[in-house]
């Protein structure tokens, strides 16, 4: 209900403000050809800002447990490597790491990137360790007696984290991650500097068209607020059901 | 009869707490044996020890006739035939109870879902409860979850089981429905080690007595001589403050 009242009154603002003359709605007008062919172009970088997000999503999570798991040794060693990955990535801005990793990496490594993967890597990489963190701490949560009674009927490190202690923490986290995804929404906008054809990419190069940035940015604020409004009202339909589960 | 486990000069330290001092413990194939005395005493980190929870930091335990030590191939073998029943059930909540029996079964005993699932109903029946099989351990009473507990263990067949204070989170009427079924169990020939302060179940179970405090064995004989007249002052003190109350 707060999402359609706040809609509504974006629109009328919007509206009025039409009114006064300064702005030029034509851009993005429906009615005509030329506004359907730019909502089109704005609207087709849908596709690479959600691809983007959920692969960089998906594969940040991957990297997230991966470095989880040694925070939870007794080996100083292992935690200190964990502390070192979590304590580093976060340290550099997301723009600076999707720079670094399209323009810097190619030529540190030798090898050729493309603007797609340079981005989704970049994305990943920045967020793995707050994934890390989110599973750190929900594995942490976890009572010592499940380990101890997965002991006590003799089931290896990899099934007790597999079958007992993952499946719980991973229950407790859903609703941190459902975050996540909607941050990383939110950051795929910062890969539009390399030239992902992604929403804001598309935007900025209609206003460069039309010079007319005041029309096509309000277009792409809504695309974005209507996009990450159904995906945490998803999140939260997600948080409520594995409530009721228990 | 058979030894089964060998405790020998066993010691072991929290930082500067000291929990066991070189305490020594023989059990033989059959045998009961319930260890009680005040909280802090070294009984819970005892049995702890002998199923490799706890590691031990000098003396020997044996198992079995295997040598207890921190190498995997040492722990996984004295795992399989050590079975645990802890105070707080630890049944594992995102499964059903049949889940829960028969996951140790199906990946550590290398069993496969039918067989493991037959193995189950056996020792749901056991304790009394098949028709829970497929409800979740949040539905179950704190007495039946014990009784899940006690089915899983038994699900993967161990020459011993140790019951860690097994019914002291339980509701007072839920305790007899517990102790019921270990005295079952007992008389089956199971070797137990229980770590508990329910002396009706001590006296109609026990083979053998063992009194600790301060990390040590001050006391170790029958029941009946045990309850009556034992040697040590301060097991007599013990004894006079959980009888008379």
């Amino acid at each position: 209900m707060t999402m359609q009242k706040l809609l509504i009154g974006i629109s009328f603002a919007i509206l009025l403000s039409g009114c006064s003359g300064n702005w030029g709605w034509y851009v993005v007008n429906p009615t005509t050809e030329g506004g359907i062919i730019n909502l089109k172009f704005l609207l087709s970088g849908l596709y690479y800002t959600i691809l983007t997000s959920v692969v960089a999503i998906v594969i940040s999570i991957v990297i997230g447990l991966i470095i989880a798991l040694p925070a939870l040794s007794k080996n100083r060693f292992l935690r200190g490597i964990n502390r070192f990955y979590v304590e580093i990535v976060r340290a550099v801005p997301i723009l600076v790491l999707i720079l670094w990793v399209y323009y810097g990496l190619p030529q540190m490594a030798g090898i050729t990137i493309d603007v797609f993967w340079a981005g989704v890597i970049a994305l990943a990489l920045s967020d793995s360790a707050f994934e890390a963190e989110i599973f750190r701490a929900g594995i942490q949560s976890v009572d010592r007696g499940q380990y101890e009674a997965s002991h006590s009927i003799s089931l290896n490190y990899t099934d007790t984290m597999r079958f007992v202690i993952l499946p719980q923490a991973i229950r407790r986290v859903l609703p941190a991650l459902g975050n996540q995804l909607v941050y990383m929404l939110k950051m795929s906008s910062l890969v539009s500097v390399i030239g992902m054809q992604e929403l804001t990419r598309k935007a900025n190069e209609l206003v460069v068209t039309e010079y007319r940035p005041l029309e096509v940015y309000t277009v792409l604020v809504l695309e974005y607020l209507v996009l990450i409004l159904i995906v945490s009202g998803g999140v939260r339909w997600l948080e409520n059901r594995m409530a009721t589960d228990k | 009869m058979d030894r089964i486990i060998h405790v020998e000069k066993i010691s072991k330290s929290f930082g500067d707490f000291q929990a066991l001092k070189e305490v020594s413990l023989d059990v033989s194939a059959g045998e009961r044996v319930v260890i009680c005395g005040p909280s802090g005493s070294g009984k819970s980190t005892l049995i702890r020890c002998i199923n490799g929870l706890e590691a031990h930091q000098s003396g020997k335990i044996e198992v079995d006739g295997l040598l207890l030590n921190q190498s995997t191939e040492s722990l996984s073998m004295v795992k399989s035939k050590v079975g645990m029943v802890f105070q707080q059930f630890n049944l594992f909540p995102h499964l059903t109870v049949m889940e829960n029996l028969t996951l140790g079964p199906i990946r550590a005993r290398k069993m496969s879902k039918s067989e493991a699932d037959d193995l189950a109903m056996k020792y749901l029946e056991r304790v009394r409860i098949p028709e829970q099989a497929n409800k979740y351990p949040i539905q179950l009473s704190g007495g039946q979850q014990q009784r899940v507990a006690i089915a899983r263990s038994l699900c993967m067949e161990p020459k011993i089981i140790l019951f860690d204070e097994p019914t002291s989170a339980l509701d007072p009427e839920m305790i007899k429905e517990v102790l019921e079924v270990m005295t079952e169990l007992a008389n089956s020939g199971m070797t137990m080690i229980c770590v508990t302060h329910e002396t009706g179940f001590a006296r109609n179970v026990a083979d053998k007595m063992v009194f600790m405090d301060c990390g040590e064995i001050i006391e170790s004989a029958e029941p009946h001589k045990f309850f009556t007249n034992p040697d040590s002052q301060r097991c007599q003190e013990f004894l006079d403050k959980i009888l008379h109350h």
